[in-house]
């Protein structure tokens, strides 16, 4: 019998297997990175708030420090939400009228809690410390971005594994001295490596068991 | 009378899928071929059945990952194969949306994300527990002893522990029901005033109140004021779970209600007489501690001495008998005339109306104990059990006043009980004037009596007859089922309260929770009653105690905070009072009249060792937790001795039907070495008809055998053999083990001479350090260590109900159990050397934490890995479940999450988890991380002191360490050489088991020693 392709076709078989290995790398490649997009990871963006609060206003406009409302941070794994009393404590005298305001004064009135979107979430099986990075010398701005430049809280960044590792890797990195922790304006200095270095030794970080598996899984 | 009817079990064909037979004189007679102490853990494995092997081979049994539903697995995955392939895809989702909701006035002490730890109290039999209460914002996790309290050094029983579970069940009944229909409190109460309106005025001539135990001083007095305003009206206490014999025996020797109490801490010889001391009742902890302290501070000191001696004498095995020295199984009549010739021994005159009870002493017993008792006069305990009768009572208080140890060791007390009675009399009479039609309306606060009255009271049908009948329980139960009113009652965790511990000493139940449900408790009912409702609970409290001379001359306002902050009233113990006994003691006809050895049978009921007569049945962990010595989960059983078996012609699991005065119950048997001859033991709490989806079904209820002249034991029965079988949910063959002298033990003689006995004695040693592997290198500050101590432990389980509660172990129910799927993440292994008077060992096993895990090395994604302080760690959100981990460890401690086991959609029980731990998905392996949590929050705290993060030593206590009332389990730092682990990891005792693998676990274990008396042969 004669046969049915002629030998000039063969092309197409060649670039059939090629593609389905193109196929098949693009796929692993959209998988691997899936995780990635800012569309998964949420990064960048501002999610609606019962009020829309400034971080902007409130830190670099009236300098308030992050801790006269995330009480907690140095004490406990959870930073804290401040209670609608706290925003009281001004907002009983300033910009009493404000419509923005209105969802805060009804908690108070109505003593039925305030419910904010959480911008930074773990997943479940991560746990993380605010308390032992504070410590540490891990400042705010590290992870949650400039705070202080936010208009609207959003996800600076993704805080996908990846991104913990490379920190609990090379902690030099990013770690500044204890008491510029909660300085937003704090930028790392030209020699941050050696600064670095030098802080991780100071403050007695065991920097291979940051990447114990049981340090952040329970 | 005894009968034996029924079909030869040799032409009964066992049904499929069952056991095969055992033939108990073929391992009786390989016993006997064998030289020197062998161990084994079940019949199963002494036989070498097929089953057996299988499940030493296999992690899990054949089949135990298929599919087990009516629908065959082909057609399951022909129809579901598309469905299977999407949902493998369900971890792919993107996260969820979640909402942070902060307080509106942040209350005072609270810091989100840290526990408080508050003292409360709860009871067992209505007497009290010192607890402390793990709270997470707000939401009760944990219960743990109390250390500082005298109930307990810190350890706490199965059912304690398991107490926060009821909680939070689904099934709690959750609003108020008249005639089944949803009513409101307001609607009971004017109901109910308008009862107690007619009643008053005739003096509370028809009302009587039904209560269960009661030694709250609080509710005692509201009782009282109730009765001053009806005098006429009656006041009932039951408690399916009291022996009367107690009270009755303290009538008969001294005159008057007391109650006793033991100082183990002092006491060089304990004699116990089917009396489990350390594990059953409130007092049961401290007694443990103190006399494992005793007992293993002399052993791990400088010297190598043993400063007390355990004899036990009782009919099955329990936990405080496998830990004693020496044990003897007698039927009732024969414990009892072992009493008389020890009384008659130590020269106590006693007229016995039927005869000097004859003792047959084959070991010499009698004497040895007599004169071991002799000796330490003074510092000797003889305790006989609350089932035992009030003569042998009476007898035992008159053998510790001839010793002498009353006043040192064994101290009298007024009753704490609010109002001390007979319970099975006080039913009974109720029972009578309910049939009389004299009760016209009755009250319940508390208690079942419907489900677990005896059989010869026909509590149901009298109930019926009374015209008026409120029920407050905590569970729409059988007896809510037949009253008009039905109340929900409150949890310990969410009401105000008062209680009295063992010896008297008051604490304050407060409340941790808002209760979930618009329950009441017993105060606020009886404040309707007596007319003065309206008033907080804690204000009645306050009022009573503001009153009381414990607090006199003090600062009250400051020692309340104080009494609320330790959990108990400092000084409130009952003053000890000196008594003298009446005169000679008389003893029934009946008293010790043994059992026929070649035909004689006697049916022993018993409060199941968890679930007590019934109350917490609807408890799923304490259902699935491996009763002690038997390891039955979830179904009681008829238990037997081999050789009664064998007379009987009965095998395991095979359907026996008992009968008392025509009242029978079906129960598949279970044979367990160390059981009394002729002794059938039943525990009660089974066959629930409505007491929630885990009670219901579970088991056969015992009650009806039971009769109220003694509720606990009974020789008119009979006993007939059915074809059927019925499985029993026994954990002792899951995860078996083989390796080689895997539990050790010697005598003090023996460890005197050759201290190295647990290495010298088992097997060769095994060079170390054998390995293709470069070595780990474990040089971070804090390094962990375990090690249990076989002595002290005596398998009650305490560690396993902590493990389950602090680290979210999910319950699977019988038919996974059956399955070897339980989760627990410690077993206790059970041991027995021979089959009719066996020594019984236990030995926990959790995850070991190799430094050389085998675990490790075969996972194709690296969940489970290495930590540097030598944690063998999980990682559950790396898991895909390939198991081969389970496969390859040696220990068989890993768990596997067949099924979705943890309850993701009742709300309820979602809020008992502890947050701190990852709920496990389906798929997932998991096992002990040495609560690797509590390790964090230490780490943590150490490096904000001192930098690098070392931990003290004995910083921190594992959740199975913290519940052990024996002090069994040490765990802390290995860097630390004063630390309790590192000190007992330097005794000669110590060793690991399977190391010749070289495995190098970190968990080791102190070989068993005992103090046996040369002079029992």
């Amino acid at each position: 019998m004669a046969q049915v392709f002629h030998r000039s076709i063969n092309w197409v078989a060649k670039l059939s297997i090629l593609l389905l290995l193109a196929l098949a790398g693009l796929f692993l490649a959209i998988l691997l990175n899936i995780n990635r997009l800012d569309y998964v990871s949420h990064v960048g963006l501002a999610k609606d708030q019962p009020v829309p609060f400034s971080h902007k206003h409130h830190v670099t406009g009236m300098g308030i420090d992050c801790r006269y409302c995330h009480t907690s941070v140095e004490e406990s794994a959870f930073a804290g939400i401040p209670p609608v009393e706290t925003c009281m404590s001004c907002h009983s005298l300033v910009w009493t009228e404000a419509p923005l305001l209105e969802p805060v004064r009804a908690a108070w009135r109505d003593e039925v809690p305030l419910q904010w979107t959480r911008i930074h979430d773990l997943p479940d099986f991560v746990y993380f410390r605010h308390d032992i990075h504070v410590a540490k010398g891990v400042g705010c701005t590290s992870c949650h971005g400039p705070v202080d430049q936010m208009p609207l809280m959003y996800k600076e960044n993704t805080l996908n594994m990846e991104w913990c590792l490379e920190c609990h890797r090379e902690p030099e990195r990013q770690i500044r001295p204890r008491d510029q922790v909660f300085d937003v304006t704090w930028s790392p200095p030209a020699d941050q490596e050696r600064a670095g270095a030098r802080l991780v030794e100071e403050y007695d970080v065991q920097v291979s068991q940051l990447t114990d598996c049981s340090v952040c899984h329970l | 009378m005894t009968t034996l009817t029924g079909i030869d079990p040799a032409v009964a064909t066992p049904g499929p899928g069952s056991r095969k037979q055992l033939d108990l004189e073929g391992l009786r007679a390989q016993l006997a071929g064998r030289g020197g102490k062998a161990y084994w853990r079940s019949l199963e494995e002494l036989s070498g059945s097929d089953e057996f092997r299988q499940l030493l081979e296999r992690e899990f049994p054949e089949n135990a990952s298929e599919w087990e539903d009516g629908v065959s697995r082909r057609n399951f995955l022909k129809l579901m194969g598309a469905s299977l392939a999407f949902g493998g895809l369900s971890g792919c989702t993107i996260q969820p949306e979640e909402k942070i909701v902060p307080w509106v006035r942040a209350p005072e002490n609270v810091l989100p994300g840290r526990p408080l730890m508050y003292a409360t109290a709860a009871s067992l039999s209505g007497v009290g527990v010192g607890v402390l209460a793990e709270t997470h914002m707000g939401r009760p996790t944990l219960l743990e002893g109390n250390g500082d309290h005298p109930s307990g050094a810190g350890g706490a029983h199965p059912s304690v522990q398991a107490s926060i579970l009821g909680l939070y069940d689904p099934d709690r009944s959750q609003t108020v029901k008249n005639a089944g229909r949803i009513s409101t409190w307001g609607s009971f109460v004017e109901a109910l005033s308008g009862e107690l309106e007619m009643q008053r005025s005739r003096n509370g001539r028809g009302l009587r109140l039904l209560t269960g135990p009661v030694t709250s001083p609080t509710l005692g007095a509201q009782v009282r004021d109730l009765l001053l305003q009806m005098p006429d009206a009656r006041w009932h206490q039951y408690d399916p779970c009291r022996g009367d014999g107690v009270l009755q025996g303290a009538r008969q020797a001294f005159g008057d209600n007391l109650g006793t109490c033991y100082d183990m801490s002092r006491a060089g010889v304990v004699l116990s007489l089917d009396a489990d001391i350390f594990f059953q009742g409130a007092a049961s902890t401290r007694y443990a501690a103190e006399f494992m302290k005793r007992r293993t501070e002399g052993l791990h000191g400088d010297g190598t001495s043993v400063s007390n001696r355990l004899y036990v004498v009782e009919s099955s095995p329990s936990s405080t008998g496998s830990v004693a020295d020496h044990r003897l199984a007698l039927d009732k009549g024969s414990i009892e005339a072992f009493a008389a010739a020890l009384a008659a021994r130590l020269g106590i005159e006693a007229r016995y109306e039927g005869g000097m009870p004859v003792f047959e002493d084959r070991a010499g017993w009698v004497e040895a104990v007599a004169a071991d008792l002799e000796a330490h006069r003074g510092a000797g305990v003889v305790i006989a059990g609350p089932e035992q009768s009030a003569a042998l009572h009476a007898l035992v208080h008159a053998i510790n006043h001839a010793l002498g140890n009353a006043g040192r060791t064994v101290h009298h007390t007024d009753p704490v009980d609010a109002e001390a009675v007979d319970h099975f009399d006080s039913l009974a009479e109720l029972t009578r004037h309910m049939e009389a039609g004299e009760v016209e309306s009755l009250v319940i606060l508390g208690g079942n009596p419907v489900y677990d009255a005896p059989g010869d009271l026909d509590f149901a049908s009298a109930l019926e007859a009374v015209p008026f009948r409120a029920h407050l329980g905590p569970y729409e139960d059988e007896t809510a089922y037949l009253c008009h009113w039905h109340v929900p009652e409150s949890h310990f965790l969410e009401a105000w309260s008062d209680v009295r511990c063992y010896d008297g000493t008051v604490s304050i139940v407060q409340p941790l929770i808002k209760p979930l449900y618009p329950s009441r408790s017993a105060h606020e009912v009886l404040a309707v009653m007596s007319g003065k409702s309206g008033k907080p609970v804690r204000d009645l409290l306050r009022e009573h105690w503001a009153g009381s001379p414990v607090f006199e001359g003090r600062d009250f306002e400051h020692e309340w905070q104080r009494a609320l902050h330790d959990g108990s009233i400092a000084g409130s113990a009952l003053p000890r009072r000196e008594v003298s006994l009446l005169g000679e003691l008389r003893l029934p006809g009946a008293f010790g009249r043994s059992l026929d050895p070649e035909e004689g049978l006697e049916l022993s009921l018993r409060a199941d060792p968890f679930l007590g007569a019934g109350a917490q049945a609807n408890n799923g962990w304490l259902q699935e937790t491996p009763r002690p010595i038997t390891q039955l989960t979830w179904d009681n059983a008829a238990l037997l001795s081999p050789a009664t078996a064998q007379r009987l012609g009965v095998d395991n699991e095979q359907v026996l039907t008992i009968t008392v005065d025509g009242r029978s119950l079906s129960l598949p048997a279970w044979i367990v070495p160390g059981q009394a001859p002729g002794v059938v033991t039943v525990h009660l709490g089974g066959g629930r008809r409505r007491g929630g989806r885990v009670a219901d079904g579970t088991g056969g209820d015992a009650g009806p055998l039971r009769t109220t002249a003694d509720p606990w034991s009974t020789t008119r029965v009979a006993i007939a053999r059915t074809f059927d079988r019925r499985s029993l949910a026994c954990t002792q063959d899951h995860q078996a083990m083989e390796g080689r002298g895997l539990v050790r033990r010697g005598d003090l003689d023996h460890y005197r001479e050759s201290p190295h006995f647990a290495h010298e004695d088992y097997g060769h040693q095994i060079p170390e350090d054998l390995t293709l592997y470069d070595e780990f290198d474990y040089k971070a500050p804090n390094q962990w260590g375990m090690v249990i101590d076989l002595t002290a432990c005596m398998g009650c389980n305490a560690c396993s109900v902590a493990c389950q509660a602090e680290n979210n172990i999910p319950v699977v129910g019988k038919e996974q159990v059956l399955n070897a799927r339980e989760m627990s993440w410690i077993r206790i292994d059970r041991y027995y050397t021979d089959l009719d008077d066996p020594e019984i060992l236990h030995q926990p096993i959790p995850c070991q934490q190799c430094e050389n895990a085998p675990c490790e090395l075969v996972c194709p994604v690296t969940a489970t890995s290495h930590s540097e302080e030598g944690l063998n760690d999980m990682v559950y959100n790396r898991c895909v479940g390939t198991r081969y981990c389970a496969n390859n460890c040696p220990y068989k401690v890993r768990r596997f999450n067949f099924l979705q086991y943890a309850d993701r959609e009742t709300e309820t029980s979602k809020m008992v988890r502890n947050p701190d731990v990852t709920v496990r998905a389906r798929g997932v392996m998991e096992k002990c991380t040495y609560c690797v949590q509590r390790i964090n929050s230490a780490r943590v705290a150490a490096k904000k002191e001192n930098g690098e993060g070392r931990v003290g030593g004995d910083a921190v206590r594992t959740a199975c360490q913290q519940a052990c009332p024996t002090g069994a389990i040490a765990f802390g730092n290995l860097t630390d050489d004063e630390s309790e682990v590192s000190r007992l990891k330097r005794s000669p005792l110590n060793y690991g088991i399977l190391t010749e693998l070289n495995t190098r676990p970190r968990t080791t274990y102190l070989a068993r020693v005992r103090n046996p008396n040369p002079r029992i042969g």
